[in-house]
């Protein structure tokens, strides 16, 4: 059902919308993915997107940029209906796509990556004389300033992205599509981030905003989009709503958007790391790391997704050791010399709910209840050494899915079945029910629906109460604020810093995640 | 929950049936080409497989081989292993009967050498299989590779003992000296012949009911212990088996030799049911259709039993249309084979999309009708 509360914008409600989507469909097997899909979007707006994953944006925005061709439905661009057959139809009518991921070669120049594909003539050395000529006067319209010389792997994430930006306006996109540009930026780059898409907009770009962040919606957006299920089930002007309007129409019932936060009550420290390093072939991926961990604590880990964070819990977990340094948990010594793998380190009481959800901390063709005992196959509990019952597996994984309200609650149906909220919820009640004294988490909910990243915070902090000590690793800044009691901020491999809830503000996060150490912190190393 | 996902019967059952019969349709349209009735050609080939004298023992009886290798591919593929060395393996199982009763059987009661002939047949064939698994999981070498080298090297070694230092003197073929009186595994008819009952003659012996009795351990292993669970797990993702606290090399050695120790018990069959004595090339292609049987039968011990079956009839039956029909020669038998191990090994889910789609519109209907 399509709300009656169509967005206008400015005064261009006379002109027909730039972009104009009517009925699009699409079903992959059983999936409706999309159900009759309406959406208008007009000239020189930043028209937004949001919803949880597996709403139907990606399928939407995949459909037009035709990687996907439509089962019905009509494309409409400045009135005229499209018949894309491939992204080269998209993109000769004016459709730029910036991915999450992004596409570009690694080794080579801005200026190559650009051009790539889209030579003007054979000899790539005058194509690429040309197209330095065009892109300068591109860069300096937009205000998109980047060293068309420098080779890509050595610009920081911020500037790659700045790099598909102008790739696709050199292709001549006046509709720009961003699939979760924010996920792997800074909260610093996410600003030059909009103050770009603020100057594109001012020169009459249309951009679209694919985001599950509601933040980003309300701080750039002139209109926006909400979907559930395939559906489209609101437009709406953004000044006309609230983040709470939109959680809510995204979930289809009322969100708390507070998790309940309270003072913590430590006391020992369970776990003391101490000069931690690791060193993978010839680059550094932690350098003299140290941290304590108190019981009853939450310490957070801040950092933009790369910096070490992944490294930092895997020697944590004992899945690899450091290269150097120690690590003391309750009590033992684990270091590069007497190194402890998984399963000595879970006999220390450590659970681990790993970052990776579907290679590691669930199997996917398991079923739920083979995957509801991965890493604890060893319990008496399951069976003899000759028989692993499955009457047991399935009773315990049964007992797991009631407390921790997993859905549908069947232990038989694979893994890869569930949404990835209950995915991760299974996965977590595995590790709260072997009665953690020390519990890492990794991403607890990425690809997780607002319903249950509810749920899993507050796991989270009764866990807390309980007197388990909790490191929290996240690349969302905004669940690492509202849950951490301390907040340790990771740039490349170092430790930026560790400071209390209180001091840590956005900015202050932010420069840290930056490289940015200020003085006042520095002090409190 | 709407996710496009065939229940277990038809991908079990339904898929390898149609599978089967498109071979056959196509099998049947070239019969019909070279100007015979493939209707009868079929009846043929099922009346020799299942009814004539002493077919049924014959079909069984390759029946046995096809089990022991089907399944041995099938414990490795369920740690993601393609274990191509099926044959290789056998051959060092056969080696293992050999060596064993040639050195034992003077001194030895029979019952214990073939006991003891069992075990040396599966150990070598698990030493041929877990030495690419070393390879692949210490070394990084692919297991396919290796696996296929694996064949060769145990193929030029039997050569080089049957046709030396094992041959049996005074004589000019490549094979050993037969082995002692009563060490053997025994021949259905003849135990039946004990009981009064009188079958006919075939040489299905006492390895049919041992590969059921390994069949049903196999089942047991892979879905009933932990070992079977950790195989699982690291087939399906080494970083949920490290994380868990495995050893992912160390499961591919383990699950190697497993397999290869199966496709070594293959040799019961052959050398102790059949031959009393090790020939060359006795292993004659089973490893390899256990790659096919494997497939077909969905890597599950009741689906290989199934599929190992119409394999058997194919190979006994096949004879069959040799032997009848003129027109149909050896070549031409071989050719209907080799559609089903196209139909049913390498295109297996051709049909799956379609059968999915029709399946989704019938499920579909009955849930709008509900």
């Amino acid at each position: 059902m399509v709300s009656d509360t169509q967005h206008k914008t400015g005064g261009n409600s006379a002109l027909p919308p730039v972009l104009r989507l009517s009925s699009i469909n699409k079903r992959f097997g059983a999936v409706h993915a999309n159900k009759d899909v309406s959406l208008e979007v007009s000239a020189g707006t930043v028209h937004g997107i949001v919803g949880e994953n597996g709403a139907g944006k990606s399928t939407l925005v995949s459909i037009l940029y035709a990687f996907y061709t439509a089962d019905s439905g009509q494309i409409y661009i400045s009135g005229q209906q499209q018949q894309f057959k491939s992204s080269a139809d998209a993109i000769r009518a004016g459709i730029g796509m910036v991915h999450q991921h992004f596409m570009l070669v690694p080794n080579f120049t801005v200026l190559e990556n650009i051009v790539l594909g889209h030579e003007s003539s054979g000899n790539l050395a005058s194509s690429k004389i040309k197209a330095a000529g065009e892109l300068a006067t591109l860069a300096k319209k937009y205000g998109l300033e980047v060293d068309l010389d420098a080779v890509v792997q050595d610009l920081p994430v911020g500037l790659q992205q700045r790099v598909e930006i102008l790739k696709a306006l050199y292709r001549g996109a006046q509709i720009l599509i961003l699939d979760e540009p924010t996920g792997v930026l800074t909260p610093q780059e996410t600003e030059q981030l909009f103050e770009i898409l603020k100057a594109l907009r001012a020169q009459g770009v249309t951009i679209l905003l694919i985001t599950h962040k509601l933040k980003e919606i309300m701080a750039i957006t002139d209109a926006v989009s909400v979907m559930r299920g395939g559906e489209m089930v609101a437009h709406l002007a953004t000044q006309d709503t609230s983040p709470r309007q939109l959680a809510e129409l995204m979930v289809g019932r009322p969100v708390l958007l507070d998790v309940g936060y309270s003072p913590p009550t430590p006391t020992d420290i369970c776990l003391k790391a101490d000069n931690i390093s690791l060193t993978q072939s010839g680059t550094t991926k932690l350098d003299g790391l140290s941290f304590s961990l108190r019981s009853g604590e939450i310490l957070g880990i801040a950092g933009v997704s790369g910096n070490g964070q992944s490294e930092l819990l895997e020697i944590l977990s004992g899945i690899r050791p450091p290269s150097s340094g120690t690590l003391s948990i309750n009590g033992h010594e684990i270091g590069a010399d007497n190194p402890a793998g998984p399963s000595e380190i879970k006999a220390l009481g450590v659970a681990h709910v790993p970052e990776d959800r579907h290679a590691m901390g669930l199997v996917l063709p398991f079923s739920a209840a083979e995957s509801a005992v991965l890493g604890y196959e060893d319990d008496a509990r399951l069976g003899s050494a000759a028989y692993f019952a499955p009457e047991a597996l399935h009773s315990h994984c049964a007992q797991l899915m009631a407390e921790f309200d997993v859905r549908p609650a069947s232990p038989e149906l694979k893994s890869n079945l569930f949404s990835g909220g209950n995915q991760q919820k299974l996965v977590l009640a595995r590790e709260i029910s072997s009665a953690p004294k020390i519990l890492l988490v990794g991403q607890p909910t990425r690809g997780v629906d607002i319903g249950a990243i509810e749920f899993i915070h507050k796991q989270l902090l009764s866990l807390r109460d309980k007197g388990c000590a909790i490191i929290l690793v996240s690349v969302e800044l905004d669940e690492i604020l509202s849950l951490s009691d301390r907040v340790m901020v990771m740039n490349a491999g170092q430790n930026m810093g560790i400071i209390d809830r209180a001091d840590a503000t956005i900015q202050t996060v932010g420069l840290m995640m930056a490289g940015v150490v200020d003085s006042d912190v520095e002090a409190r190393r | 929950m709407n996710n496009a996902i065939l229940p277990r019967w038809i991908d079990i059952f339904l898929l390898p049936i149609i599978n089967l019969l498109a071979a056959l349709c196509v099998a049947g349209i070239i019969i019909a080409l070279i100007g015979e009735n493939p209707f009868t050609a079929l009846v043929v080939m099922l009346k020799g497989a299942f009814v004539y004298h002493g077919g049924l023992g014959y079909t069984l009886y390759y029946t046995t081989n096809f089990i022991f290798t089907g399944l041995a591919v099938a414990v490795a593929f369920h740690a993601m292993l393609f274990n191509i060395g099926g044959e290789g393996q056998a051959m060092m199982g056969g080696l293992g009967v050999g060596l064993v009763a040639l050195a034992i059987d003077p001194f030895l009661p029979p019952v214990l050498v073939v006991l003891l002939g069992i075990c040396a047949a599966a150990a070598l064939g698990g030493l041929w299989g877990v030495i690419p698994g070393w390879l692949q999981a210490r070394r990084g070498s692919h297991i396919v590779i290796t696996t296929i080298m694996f064949n060769f090297i145990a193929s030029s070694v039997m050569v080089w003992l049957l046709a030396g230092m094992l041959m049996n003197p005074g004589q000019m073929s490549p094979e050993t000296r037969s082995f002692a009186e009563g060490v053997g595994l025994a021949q259905i008819h003849v135990i039946a012949g004990w009981l009064g009952i009188e079958i006919s003659r075939s040489p299905l012996n006492l390895s049919f009911p041992i590969a059921l009795i390994v069949s049903v351990g196999v089942w047991w292993l892979i879905w009933r212990t932990r070992l079977g669970y950790i195989i699982r797990a690291t087939g399906h993702s080494e970083k949920a088996a490290i994380y868990a606290g495995h050893d992912p090399a160390r499961i591919i050695m383990i699950a190697m030799a497993i397999s290869g120790a199966l496709a070594g018990l293959m040799a019961l069959n052959e050398i102790l049911g059949v031959q009393g004595r090790v020939i060359l090339n006795f292993t004659s292609g089973y490893g390899f259709t256990g790659i096919a049987v494997a497939l077909m039968g969905r890597n599950h011990p009741v689906g290989i039993l199934f599929a190992s079956l119409l394999f058997g009839a194919l190979y006994q039956g096949g004879a069959e249309l040799d032997f009848e029909f003129q027109s149909i020669t050896r070549e031409m038998v071989l050719m209907i084979q080799g559609l089903i191990i196209l139909f049913s090994g390498a295109l297996a889910y051709m049909f799956n999309p379609a059968v999915e789609r029709i399946y989704l519109r019938l499920t579909k209907q009955g849930q709008a009708d509900g």
